[in-house]
């Protein structure tokens, strides 16, 4: 491994020179946002101030500046996550958009009354709603497979539950509340020998480690902008070619079309068939900067240094009195959940951010994953490539002041 | 606090926490006053009684004596339920017609504005909304 020069990553965040309440930023959020790079906020004025221009329509020349730039995001993107083809990239608004999409068409085209559709426990409300109303509609069933006390997949019973009516898996790569590392290929091996196809929520798996979307050989991949590094509003969508092929658009408008007439309109090709409207073109085209930025940095190099740090974490968190780790799979990536005996998340988060330390509190939009664990939420720090062992140390004292402040 | 108005006891609220030199000391003594707080009656630790926050949960039950309305209420979170109970001085015992149009500057006085704001998660802008309904509703019972 070459030099990880965590001193220069953190110089490219601005925004972690913040102090906050006269303390330094901690910033252990990451799972619900990361922080982005100069790059990509000079990206995002540079977009403004020199291509500003709708997309895909004009043969003027900024239309023309704007389009190659946001369908250069597309084949960076196609790139990064090796999709066979950059037309199987779908730019979307975000994970959950991704996630509806497929629920919508694909369950409109293949889900029929009495079929199955499988998550998993530790899904995120992303990953269960848009299923819940699909199964509603359309008389079909939604099966949950099991997770053991460590937040593990009971991989047993999520063999058992294959059969001829499932129609889809749906499970996340990372648990966004656990920080299990879910075994995607074995899982898709699995649903692939019966036939089922497989989408993945990849929102707290893509800025963590390396996606090869052919290696796995997923049928569906989401995940969001926002979480790597990029700007917020624009996600994605990976989708085989003959699944794409085959459903229906989403959204009717521009830039979907091929011809509309009054008696019927013949529908674009992919990707834009299901690209209805004018996209964020700002938010797609810098997060072709966020790549790029990832990248420089190396995605092995990143996922040796959060492994690292993960491990430090876990270790120094656990030499608290009264810890409870909620996640304890053997397989982690970037999440630490816990609990200090007897007190409430929300108590903890209140006092770590008086210290500076940014932290998430409270059920994580996983609300069936709290009952499973019967406990009203966590505290969750989830780390980045630029958080260190020393801010590490400062949470680790933090919730050791919060624990003798509330217990 | 027997009779003061709930202007008065706004103002010793905010004198009492003047005497406090860091946000270290305020939290410790909300902490403790959520300790202190009288739990509500758990027969009226129910659902219909309960208002949710996203992340703490406040339970809150107002009555009619003499009058006047009195609450008593509980939180899972104990820093929530210091300002529950914070609320609680400053409302439970006063004239309905005091509390529906009770301007509760006192928790933006004593630095605690990030807690009564709209978008945080727990519950206390639902609480001292439902305070005032109750006082309004009971009011209009009588």
């Amino acid at each position: 491994m070459t030099h990880y020069d965590i001193h220069s990553i953190r110089a490219d965040f601005p925004i972690l020179k913040t102090k906050v309440n006269g303390y330094p930023l901690v910033y252990l959020d990451n799972g619900a946002t990361t922080q982005k790079p100069q790059s990509v906020i000079n990206a995002i004025t540079d977009y403004y101030t020199q291509i500003n221009s709708n997309v895909h329509r004009g043969v003027h020349h900024l239309s023309q500046l704007a389009t190659d730039a946001y369908e250069v995001t597309r084949r960076k993107l196609s790139e990064f996550i090796n999709a066979a083809q950059d037309y199987e990239v779908i730019l979307t608004n975000g994970t959950t958009h991704s996630i509806n999409l497929v629920a919508h068409c694909y369950g409109k085209q293949f889900v029929k009354e009495g079929d199955e559709i499988i998550i998993s426990a530790m899904e995120h409300h992303s990953n269960i709603v848009p299923w819940q109303m699909l199964c509603e509609e359309q008389g079909a069933k939604l099966r949950v497979v099991p997770i053991n006390d460590e937040g593990e997949l009971d991989m047993g019973a999520y063999h058992a539950m294959l059969n001829e009516r499932v129609k889809l898996v749906s499970i996340t790569y990372v648990s966004n509340t656990l920080g299990t590392l879910n075994p995607i290929k074995e899982i898709t091996k699995l649903a692939h020998d019966h036939g089922i196809p497989v989408l993945v929520d990849g929102a707290q798996a893509i800025q963590h480690l390396h996606v090869d979307v052919q290696a796995l050989d997923v049928d569906f991949f989401a995940f969001s902008g926002h979480k790597m590094y990029g700007p917020t509003g624009v996600g994605v969508l990976y989708g085989k070619e003959k699944w794409l092929d085959q459903m229906p658009p989403y959204q009717g408008g521009g830039d979907m079309i091929k011809e509309v007439r009054f008696e019927k309109t013949i529908y674009n090709e992919l990707p834009f068939k299901f690209e209805a409207g004018t996209p964020n073109i700002e938010a797609g085209i810098c997060l072709g900067a966020a790549v790029d930025y990832i990248k420089t940095i190396g995605l092995s190099q990143i996922a040796l240094y959060e492994t690292e740090l993960l491990k430090y974490a876990t270790k120094a968190l656990s030499e608290i009195d009264q810890i409870r780790f909620i996640g304890t799979a053997k397989e982690k990536s970037s999440v630490i959940s816990f609990l200090v005996n007897g007190a409430h998340p929300y108590d903890v988060g209140v006092i770590l951010d008086k210290l500076g330390i940014a932290v998430r509190t409270g059920h994580h939009c996983t609300q069936p994953l709290m009952e499973r664990f019967g406990i009203p939420g966590t505290v969750r720090a989830s780390i980045a490539m630029y958080n260190t062992k020393e801010e590490i140390d400062l949470l680790v004292s933090a919730v050791k002041r919060a624990a003798s402040m509330l217990l | 606090m027997v009779d003061m108005t709930i202007k008065e006891i706004q103002d010793e609220l905010i004198e009492d926490f003047s005497f406090f030199e860091d946000w270290m000391a305020k939290y410790e003594y909300i902490i403790q006053l959520g300790k202190e707080l009288p739990l509500i009656d758990e027969s009226h630790k129910v659902d219909d009684l309960l208002i949710k926050g996203c992340q703490s949960r406040v339970w809150l039950h107002a009555q009619y004596v003499d009058d006047k309305v009195f609450f008593t209420a509980d939180s899972d979170a104990i820093i929530t339920k210091g300002l529950v109970s914070l609320m609680i001085k400053v409302l439970s015992g006063q004239r309905a017609e005091d509390i529906v149009s009770a301007d509760l500057y006192f928790i933006d006085e004593i630095g605690l504005k990030e807690h009564l704001s709209p978008t945080r998660a727990n519950g206390l802008v639902a609480m001292v909304k439902q305070m005032k309904l109750y006082a309004l509703a009971l009011n209009a019972k009588r």
